[in-house]
């Protein structure tokens, strides 16, 4: 479909909003709900565009692209619009940017940053501290809360945990847990997605705040070591230390989600008691560092020994919830037809 | 202008108006017996030929409405509109509590016309009387074979219940009162899809608002042509006109569509209080533009008060005498909306705020010619940028007041 953005012929598929055919062009409008896994809310208001013919202004992120369309999303009218919002949004809440763990990576400070706001074009918000601090992962500034309602839809629509509600009407209405309880006391199970598509500062990963910008990071694409599923993970890594974990939006099999110990439970990792090695027990009960082969060695020859004397029930085999589909059934194959024994079973059973 | 009497009103000054006895004594039900001898597409056709508009507001042609429903869905739904929250409107109140069966009959027969067999009346919270009544006449109505299973034999089923909301203006709003009839929190939904595709539990659903409905029977009965034949080209039949505000007789006045502002005022309503000069008139409910005294010989209809720079709205008439102090009446008025916003969107949400905000500031002596400023900034960005018409309807009255009666303002300040 031929459609032209501010006068540049633009080709976009059919079936694409306004707002999806700029992105592609690499056009940039400024919205603050808008999320492409969420859909659009239309919410915000702020992605304002003028099509010709249409006296008017649209919302780009609801409005589909038809044959011919002349675009404008840079127009006076279109940007006045835009901005207004903008501005809007800043005088609703506290926006402490300098302070603030989502600064540089803000969609709120984006969108005033690329429509060029000055200091004299916006109103600062001051309002009391409103902050939930009693969750152990997730901190919630309700003052820097712009509600998107982005939170609202993941928590109920995307990870299905229903514990995110709009608390309140108008301007009074805020994002609650359950019944407006604090996140810790709610049943919440911090999963995190929350945090993943907050556009503001409003909802951090506590563990990271004060850790690193966004800028200083480098990210690194993994799969989640807990347990078979297999997320994709990014490790946003700092002087080779992990800050904060997010999800790879575009991975399988979860596709943008994590559960709590995939995004907050890294601290192993930097644990003096974790083992890196293998350790083999010497007669007098003390443990020595072997190498993997040495190891190995050691346990297969105990294993024929134990055969040897008892019959091969009398070994047994727990395959681990952490291995995934094909490890355990490698390991039911080595049990029943190398070491000749039923004897399998998996830790999730038992 | 034809002859005309009144029809909605008709009954309602009559001793025990609202029982089904009263209604049938006076020719009550004759409409549905009619309506179900046709087809509803003959029903929907003389609904259309009447140029009935609705009245809770939008002004949408009501059998154009109806023509929208797809005909082949298995599932449909009517709702009736019984929220009635727009300040000044005080007229669907009037009919449910004293003459309900007149809207049940028009339900009825809306429902055979569109093919729905189960009805939801939502009906404002704080409508106690309202909701008895609404209650008592529908089972009533199962009583007489009006509702139930083979209606009067002609094997058409209806079922109605009555829904009572938690008091919040926006489930007036079609949409939301859809999400709040689902047991959801009262917020709009996006258009399209239009509820006649995809309403109540995602099936095609008709909203319709009481005043609109109990036009329906008469139409019937009497025909859609001389239905038209009342009123102007654009404004077709007849209309309950809330007066209120500083008028010796404030009231439900039911006339014909185009009859004239002044008329309403100076011979029905009795007039400005104390004799005094009109300075300001609402002709349509809160959300509609002030009309200034000059605006006095437009005729109250939907293309006439447009064209005076205002509209109809629920044809709720608010009268401000001289002495009104405009800043404070737009205080209050944006006070309401500021109050009633879902908070969905963020022009409403914010700038509602902010707009009343500086109004408080203004009305309170305390304000400068840059609370106005911000004022006229926040409300012109604010107008036809909401996902809903409610915060548009709130920058009306702010945008209307600051080209009219700007000097008021001005005068508030009491410093640059
Ligand atoms: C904010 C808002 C509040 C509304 N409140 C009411 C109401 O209280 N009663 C009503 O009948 N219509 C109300 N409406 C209009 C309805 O959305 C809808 O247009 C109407 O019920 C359709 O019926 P009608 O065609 O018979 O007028 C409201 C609209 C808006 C935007
Ligand atoms: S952490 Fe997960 S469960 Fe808790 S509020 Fe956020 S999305 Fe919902
Ligand atoms: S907490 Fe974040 S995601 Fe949730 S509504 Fe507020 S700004 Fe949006
Ligand atoms: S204009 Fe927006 S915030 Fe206001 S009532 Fe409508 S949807 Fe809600």
């Amino acid at each position: 479909m031929k459609v032209t953005i501010n006068g540049k012929r633009c080709e976009t598929p059919a079936g694409k909003t306004i707002l999806q055919a700029a992105q592609a062009n690499g056009i940039y409008i400024p919205t603050l709900c808008y999320l492409e896994k969420i859909g659009a809310l239309a919410k915000c208001r702020a992605c304002a565009v003028e099509v010709k013919g249409n006296p008017n202004l649209l919302t780009a992120c609801n409005t589909p692209v038809t044959e011919g369309m002349e675009i404008f999303t840079d127009s006076d009218r279109a940007v006045a619009a835009q901005r207004y919002v903008v501005d809007l949004a800043l005088s609703s809440g506290n926006h402490d940017c300098m302070i603030c763990e989502k600064s540089g990576d803000c969609e709120l400070q984006d969108a005033a940053y690329f429509l060029k706001f000055e200091d004299k074009d916006f109103r600062r918000g001051n309002y009391p501290t409103d902050i939930d601090d009693s969750s152990p992962f997730i901190r919630v500034d309700h003052n820097r809360c712009i509600m998107c309602g982005r939170c609202v839809e993941a928590c109920n629509r995307i990870v299905v945990n229903g514990v995110i509600k709009i608390i309140n009407r108008g301007f009074d209405s805020r994002i609650g847990f359950d019944c407006d309880d604090p996140m810790g006391e709610s049943s919440c199970v911090q999963c995190g997605e929350c945090t993943q598509v907050c556009p503001v500062g409003a909802l951090t990963n506590k563990k990271s705040i004060g850790k690193a910008r966004v800028w200083e990071v480098e990210k690194v694409r993994t799969t989640c070591p807990y347990c078979g599923v297999g997320c994709q993970q990014e490790l946003h890594v700092k002087n080779g230390r992990i800050v904060k974990v997010t999800s790879a939006e575009d991975g399988s099999p979860n596709k943008g989600r994590l559960c709590v110990k995939g995004r907050y439970g890294y601290d192993f990792i930097y644990s003096e008691d974790r083992l890196t090695t293998p350790l083999i027990r010497e007669k007098k009960g003390e443990f020595r560092e072997a190498s993997w082969d040495e190891a190995l060695d050691l346990v297969a020859k105990k294993f024929k020994d134990i055969i040897k004397k008892h019959g091969p029930d009398a070994i047994a085999g727990v395959s681990c919830a952490r291995s995934n589909n094909e490890d355990s059934y490698q390991m039911q194959k080595l049990f029943r037809s190398v070491l000749k024994t039923n004897n399998i079973d998996h830790c999730a059973r038992t | 202008m034809t002859n005309w009497e009144p029809i909605l009103l008709a009954n309602v000054n009559r001793p025990n108006s609202e029982k089904i006895e009263t209604y049938m004594r006076y020719g009550g039900y004759e409409a549905l017996r009619k309506a179900l001898k046709m087809t509803p597409d003959q029903v929907t056709a003389e609904v259309k030929l009447s140029e009935l508009r609705g009245r809770g507001g939008a002004g949408f042609p009501t059998g154009v409405k109806w023509g929208f429903m797809p005909k082949d869905a298995p599932v449909k739904y009517l709702a009736v509109n019984t929220d009635e929250g727009e300040p000044g409107t005080f007229k669907d109140r009037l009919i449910v509590e004293r003459d309900p069966h007149t809207i049940l009959e028009g339900v009825i027969i809306a429902a055979y016309a569109i093919g729905a067999h189960r009805a939801f009346v939502y009906i404002r919270g704080e409508f106690f009387l309202g909701v008895k009544r609404w209650i008592k006449a529908i089972s009533d109505a199962y009583q007489k074979g009006f509702l139930g299973k083979n209606i009067l034999g002609s094997g058409f089923d209806l079922d109605v219940s009555v829904h009572r909301g938690a008091g919040a203006y926006i489930c007036g709003e079609e949409t939301a009162m859809i999400e709040s009839l689902e047991g959801k929190r009262g917020v709009p939904r996006k258009k399209p899809p239009f509820p006649a595709q995809k309403g109540l539990l995602g099936q095609p659903t008709i909203v319709q608002n009481c005043e609109t409905l109990a036009n329906v029977p008469h139409i019937i009965l009497r025909g859609g042509r001389w239905y038209a034949s009342i009123g102007t080209e654009k404004s077709r039949g007849m209309k309950i006109f809330c007066v209120s505000g500083n008028v010796n007789s404030p009231g439900n006045f039911e006339l014909p569509l185009g009859t004239p502002l002044k008329e309403i005022i100076y011979e029905h309503a009795g007039g400005v209080r104390r004799g005094r000069d009109i300075k300001a008139i609402i002709p349509g409910g809160s959300s509609t533009p002030f009309l200034t005294a000059e605006k006095i010989n437009t005729p109250m209809g939907f293309e006439t008060l447009q064209a005076a720079g205002s509209a109809l709205g629920t044809g709720a008439i608010i009268v401000m005498d001289e002495t009104t102090d405009m800043v404070e009446v737009v205080r209050h008025v944006t006070r309401f909306y500021v109050h009633e916003s879902c908070g969905y969107c963020f022009p409403c949400r914010i700038g509602g705020k902010r707009m009343l905000s500086s109004l408080e500031k203004l009305a309170g002596g305390k304000g400068s010619m840059r609370d106005i400023e911000d004022l006229e900034y926040v409300a012109k960005g604010m107008y036809g940028r909401t996902f809903c018409p409610l915060g548009t309807g709130m920058a009306e009255p702010v945008l209307s007041a600051l080209r009219l009666f700007r000097p008021e303002f001005e005068k508030k300040t009491t410093k640059n």
